[in-house]
Parts: C-alpha cells; structure tokens; sequence
C-alpha cells in the first residue's frame, strides 16, 4: 500500500477558487485563469503515490509548484480540492488534533534556508520536535544527540546554528526532521542553498542514511542532476500540473513531452546513462558445447571480430578472436580452450558512461557488462561516442 | 461676506457633548472607577512612601549601580553615570520625589506591557483585529499628551491614580505596535518549522514566534518607559506627586533656580532608564 496517495490535489491562491477549478477542469491554462479570475494555480489536479522507502523526486522549474505541493501534503498550505492520504488517513479532511498528531509522528521537513530556530542551541533545535510533543527532557535529549550524531554533529550540541557552515545547519535541519523517528521526510530543495561541493556531499549522506533508515523521502528540487541521482522516481511539474513521473530512466529516455525534453537536454549525459543503457546484445558462444567453428559462423552472421565464450550457466569465461578461430580451424584444433583469451575489460550494468570511457579507450575489444559474473551484454565504442551525443535512438 | 456665511452656523455643542458623555461615564461606570481608585492609589502609596522610601539612599543608589553595570555587559559607565546622578537628586533635597516619579513610571509602564504585549500579539494573529485596533493607536499617538488628563481627571479625579491611567493610554501603543511587528516579522520559513513539527499555536507563539520577536518587543518597551516617564511629568498638572510637581510649582511661583534642579533630576532619571531598557535589548542581539 503506498504510504502517500495524492489524488487530484488542487491549489488556487486568490479570491474566487471555485471559478478557477471550473475553468481548469475545462482546460484553460495558468495564465488564461489568472487573467480571468486573478488567481493563481500553485498546484493542478496533481495526482501520485509514494511507496514507502522510495525516494520520489518532485522536479520543475521555479514557480512550478514544487513548494506548494509539498506544503500540501503536510497541510501547511490547505489544499482547495482534492485528497492527501497518508497511510490510508485522508489528511484533508482531519481536524486540527489529528493534523497536529500526523505533523507530529509521521510527517517531518526540511527546509531550503534550513529554517533553524537561532536562539536555540544545535541540541535544542534537534529536539524541537519532540519537545512540542511534551516528550521527558532526558528521552527528547536521548534522541536528539542519537540524531545529530547520525548526521556528524555529535560534537557541536551546544553551538548556536549561526556559528555553523550552510552544510553543518543543513545537517542540524535533517537532524531535527530525524529526531522523532517519522515515516516521511518532506524536503523542500533542502540542499539548494548550499555550494556544489557540499551539495554533492549531503546527497551522497542523505543515499546513506537511506539505506539504512529506509525513510519515504518526498524531495524537491529544480536541478534535474540532483532529481537523477537521488530519485528512485521522479515527477516533474510544469504550471502546478505534473506532467510526467517515471524512474530516472524513463525520464531521460523517453520524456514525455518537449518540455520534459527541453529539461532534459541539459544533463551532462556521461553521468547518468548506465552500462546497461547503451549495451547490444551480445554474440556468444558456449564452451561446454561449442568449437571454433561456430565460433567463426557467429562473428561471419554478425559482422563482428570477436564472440564471448560463456559457460552453461552464463558465465563470462572470455573471448575467441577471428584470427585464432581461423587458425585453430585450420590445425584441426577443435578444442576452444586453446584460444579463448581470459582477460576480458567488462564492467558491471551500473557503471556510468564516463567511467566507461576511460575502460574502452585503451581497450582493443568491446567492453563486456557483467551482473554477478554473467554476461549481460557489450558495448563497443560507438555506442559510448553515440550515447555521449545524445543519440537516445542509437542506444535502444 | 464669508465671515457672516460662518456664523450663519451656530456654534455646535461639542463641550456639552463630550461633558454629557464624561459626567455619564463617571457615572455609569462609578461603581468600577471608584473602587479602582481608592485600592489603586493605596496601593501606589504604599509602593512609593512605604516601600521605596524604606530603602536607604544609599543601597537604592548601589540596587541601581549593580544593576546598570550587569546589564551593560559588565562596563563601568552607566554604573558611575547613576551614582554620581542619583546622589546629586538626593543631595538636591528631590529623593522623595524621585520615588514617586519611579513608582508612577514602574507602575505605568508595567500595566502598558501587562496590556500592550497581549493586544500585539492579538493583533499580529487577527486580521479584524489589526484592522480595528491599529487606527485607534494612531488616534492615541496624535492627540498631544496632556489631553489625556481630561478623562483621567474626570473618572479618577486628581493625584496618582488619574496620572498612570492618562500615561497608560499614552505610552501603551509602542509597546503594542512592536509586539504586532516582531511577531509578523519572524522569518516566514520559521513559522512554518514550528507548524510542520505539529506546534500548537500557543507552542509556536512561546517557543518560536516571541523569542524571535523580543529584540522588537523590548524596543518597544523601551519607547513606552519613555512615555510613561514624560506623562508622568506631565501628570503633575493633575496632582500627581514627584519631580514633575516640583518643576511645575516652580514654574508657578517663577523660581528659575529649584524649577532647574527638579527638572535635572528627571533627565538623570530619564537618561538611566534610557540606557538600561536599552542595553537589556542590546545583550540579546
Ligand atoms: N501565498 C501565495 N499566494 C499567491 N500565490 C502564490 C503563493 N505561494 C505561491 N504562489 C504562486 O504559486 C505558484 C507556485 O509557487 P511555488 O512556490 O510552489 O513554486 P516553486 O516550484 O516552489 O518555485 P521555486 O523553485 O521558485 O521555489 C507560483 O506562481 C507562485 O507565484
Ligand atoms: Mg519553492
């Protein structure tokens, strides 16, 4: 069961949301509706669901809707239709006790300027959380040294937040969202403000913490590099509607529109398309039950000057190459342990594409792409040159 | 012409109005008012000639001393400042009327704060509230200071009691307006942390939206200590007792020389409570 289900959320900021949801639902766009109404659509008609433990990206541009979104689904912002459903409970419809309680234990943000509390120390601000539950002072304690030790900070406590780095407040953020153990993290670009390097940092701690926490994570952000390499799944948001979701992949390969086109454009390919994006097939041979001979009738069909030998079970075992094939046919050899060469360049299925390039520069032979020692595949030089061009075609 | 096309009006009877509604307060309201005056004045009294004279010069003077230097961060200035000023108003004969201008100005300025904060925060959380309390306080702010005596004359008649009633409408709106600022002014982004972690909106006010807001607020307080002290002065007219009578009995009788050292003391005065209020705010900056 997902553990958040959207359904047809809807937000207008203005005076007169009923005839902005009329003209919506007729088809007329953001612009055209605020013209005719002066409101603003902040979300339309989003609908999705979450799994728990995925990290599921909301990406678009600015004034997309991204913040409006997912201040809908903690209720910050009340939604004006549709339904938000949080481990089956429709959050739209509670009263304020049950709002509170759901903020409390299931629901947790992060925010883009941290949102610290600066007259309280690094302790007090992890603790915050609990403190408003009316937790005992030594448990809240308990847990909020648990979580900033988590994320690094166990020996800044007593600091106040201004007296730390962007990445270190950030971390007192995530700190305070872990501190009362909720389901779901709410993150609005919470990494955004910070320089690239640390960026990077954070994400890579946050995958981290992931896999060990196994959190549903709700992240925003308008960099489609960070969406990539966070996003189990990724939507991507244009005028408050989600136009497209889809794991990372299918976003890149197939998008769905020329908007998510145009978004797409501009990723630096070679860091996230994966071996086993621009892998063939590839021509084998088996060594239990082959020779060199078929190993020649395989390259001849193929047009190719190499097969891979795999064993019954798949095994990468190596390669034969024409010239010995041909060879060994002539001397009557019909034993293919005799030729196969053992030192295969492979890498595994999820190398990304520039680690790839250095391997196949130096290499005379495709590069193979093994999963647990089996052959999944090859990859010959041009399709990493194609790939690199943006050649989605080229690499199916 | 135009003369006569004015007095083709007839004078309107305002006086008579505003004396008709008075004398109906005063009345009306008599059973409220009375009571308020006698156990308030008592109680003043006891503050000013019981209490605070029961202190010697000398340890108030020390109280004072210590206290400035504290609040200063620990420098030595204001803390000199309010020894030799203080002493030079009791050398002076004035330290009798001292302790009643401190107490009137304590007294005022704690019932504006007592009021003033919780009308703020009323108004930075209530739209209708805001919109109909906000041109009241400008009304107060423009009338000139000592047209408050009137009512306060009329319901408490004359002496302390009528005195802070008259600076408490006087000096109340800064600390009100201040209150409303700093809290609509603390970060968007922070209000929103405190809603997201399930703060009720008692929990946001006192452990996020006030603290955030105290730098302003104190500000704040500080302008209405101000007030209260110049309304209090003020109030001399009406027969409230302290360095203000004292200035003003001497303007009465054209004695340049006791009207000066009386109004010295109220700058010593007003230049000590200036700087500590302020320098409380400061520390917490
Ligand atoms: N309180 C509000 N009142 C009126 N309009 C609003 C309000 N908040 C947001 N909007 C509008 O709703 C739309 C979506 O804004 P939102 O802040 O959700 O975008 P965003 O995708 O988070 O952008 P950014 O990347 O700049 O943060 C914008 O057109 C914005 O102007
Ligand atoms: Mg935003």
């Amino acid at each position: 069961m997902p553990i958040i289900e959207v359904n047809q959320l809807t937000k207008v900021f203005g005076k007169n949301p009923k005839q902005a949801i009329s003209m919506l639902n007729k088809g007329y766009a953001k612009e055209a509706i605020l013209k005719e109404t002066g409101s603003t659509v902040g979300v339309n008609r989003a609908s999705f669901s979450v799994e728990p433990g995925e990290i599921f990206v909301i990406m678009g541009l600015s004034g997309s809707g991204k913040s409006t979104l997912v201040r809908l689904i903690n209720r910050l912002i009340e939604p004006t239709a549709g339904s938000i459903l949080i481990d089956g409970e429709d959050l739209s419809k509670m009263d304020k006790k049950s709002l509170l309680k759901v903020r409390r234990e299931k629901l947790s943000m992060v925010f883009q300027k941290f949102g610290l509390f600066p007259h309280r120390t690094v302790l007090e601000n992890a603790e915050f959380g609990l403190e408003i539950q009316n937790v005992s002072k030594e448990e809240r304690r308990k847990q909020a040294i648990k979580a900033l030790e988590l994320v690094g900070l166990g020996d800044y406590v007593h600091q106040k937040p201004g007296q730390l780095s962007g990445g270190m407040q950030q971390r007192v953020g995530l700190a305070r969202a872990l501190a009362n153990d909720p389901k779901i993290l709410l993150m609005d670009e919470a990494f955004s403000a910070l320089d690239p390097l640390i960026r990077k940092e954070m994400q890579d701690e946050l995958l981290d913490l992931q896999s060990t926490m196994q959190k549903t994570i709700l992240f925003i952000t308008h960099d489609l590099d960070e969406a990539l390499r966070l996003g189990d799944r990724i939507a991507l948001m244009k005028d408050g509607a989600i136009v497209q979701i889809g794991t990372p992949e299918e976003i890149l390969v197939n998008p769905a529109n020329e908007y998510v086109e145009k978004f797409v454009e501009d990723v630096d390919r070679s860091k996230v398309l994966t071996a086993q994006q621009i892998m063939k097939r590839a021509e084998t041979i088996t060594l239990e039950k082959h020779g060199p001979r078929v190993a020649l009738e395989r390259m001849r069909e193929s047009g190719t000057s190499i097969v891979f030998v795999i064993d019954n079970h798949r095994n990468l075992v190596g390669y034969v190459t024409a010239d010995d094939a041909s060879a060994a046919r002539k001397k009557e050899n019909t034993n293919l342990r005799d030729i196969i060469k053992t030192d295969v360049p492979s890498v595994e299925k999820d190398t990304t594409l520039n680690e790839i390039f250095s391997i196949i520069y130096d290499s005379p032979v495709p590069v193979a792409v093994i999963e647990n020692g089996k052959l999944m595949g090859v990859i010959v030089r041009g399709a990493v040159i194609a790939a690199l061009a943006g050649d989605r075609e080229e690499n199916k | 012409m135009l003369t006569n096309l004015l007095d083709f009006i007839p004078e309107l009877p305002i006086a008579d109005a505003a004396k008709t509604f008075t004398e109906w307060m005063t009345d009306a309201f008599s059973f409220l008012f009375d009571p308020i005056n006698k156990h308030f004045g008592d109680f003043m009294e006891f503050v000013a000639d019981d209490l605070l004279m029961s202190i010697p010069p000398v340890i108030f003077i020390l109280l004072v001393a210590l206290l400035a230097f504290f609040v200063s961060g620990k420098k030595f200035g204001l803390a000199i400042f309010s020894i030799i000023g203080l002493w030079l108003i009791d050398n002076q004969g004035h330290w009798e009327d001292l302790m009643s201008t401190v107490t009137l100005v304590l007294i005022a300025s704690l019932l504006s704060v007592i009021i003033g904060v919780p009308i703020g925060i009323l108004m930075s959380k209530n739209k209708v509230a805001n919109a109909v309390i906000s041109p009241i306080l400008d009304f107060m702010q423009t009338m000139p200071a000592f047209v408050y005596l009137i009512p306060a004359v009329a319901f408490f008649g004359i002496g302390m009691v009528p005195g802070v009633f008259a600076s408490l409408i006087f000096a109340t709106p800064p600390t009100v307006r201040f209150t409303n600022l700093g809290i609509r002014q603390v970060s968007k982004e922070l209000v929103e942390a405190a809603d997201a972690f399930g703060s009720t909106g008692r929990q946001k006010l006192f452990k996020v939206e006030l603290p955030m807001a105290k730098t302003t607020i104190m500000a704040g307080i500080n302008q209405t200590v101000m007030l209260a002290l110049s309304m209090v002065v003020i109030a001399s007219m009406i027969g409230a007792p302290g360095l203000g009578r004292e200035v003003l009995s001497a303007l009465q009788r054209a004695q340049v020389g006791s009207g000066f050292v009386a109004g010295i003391g109220i700058v010593i005065l007003a230049i000590i409570i200036d700087r500590i209020t302020q320098t409380i705010n400061k520390k917490h900056d």
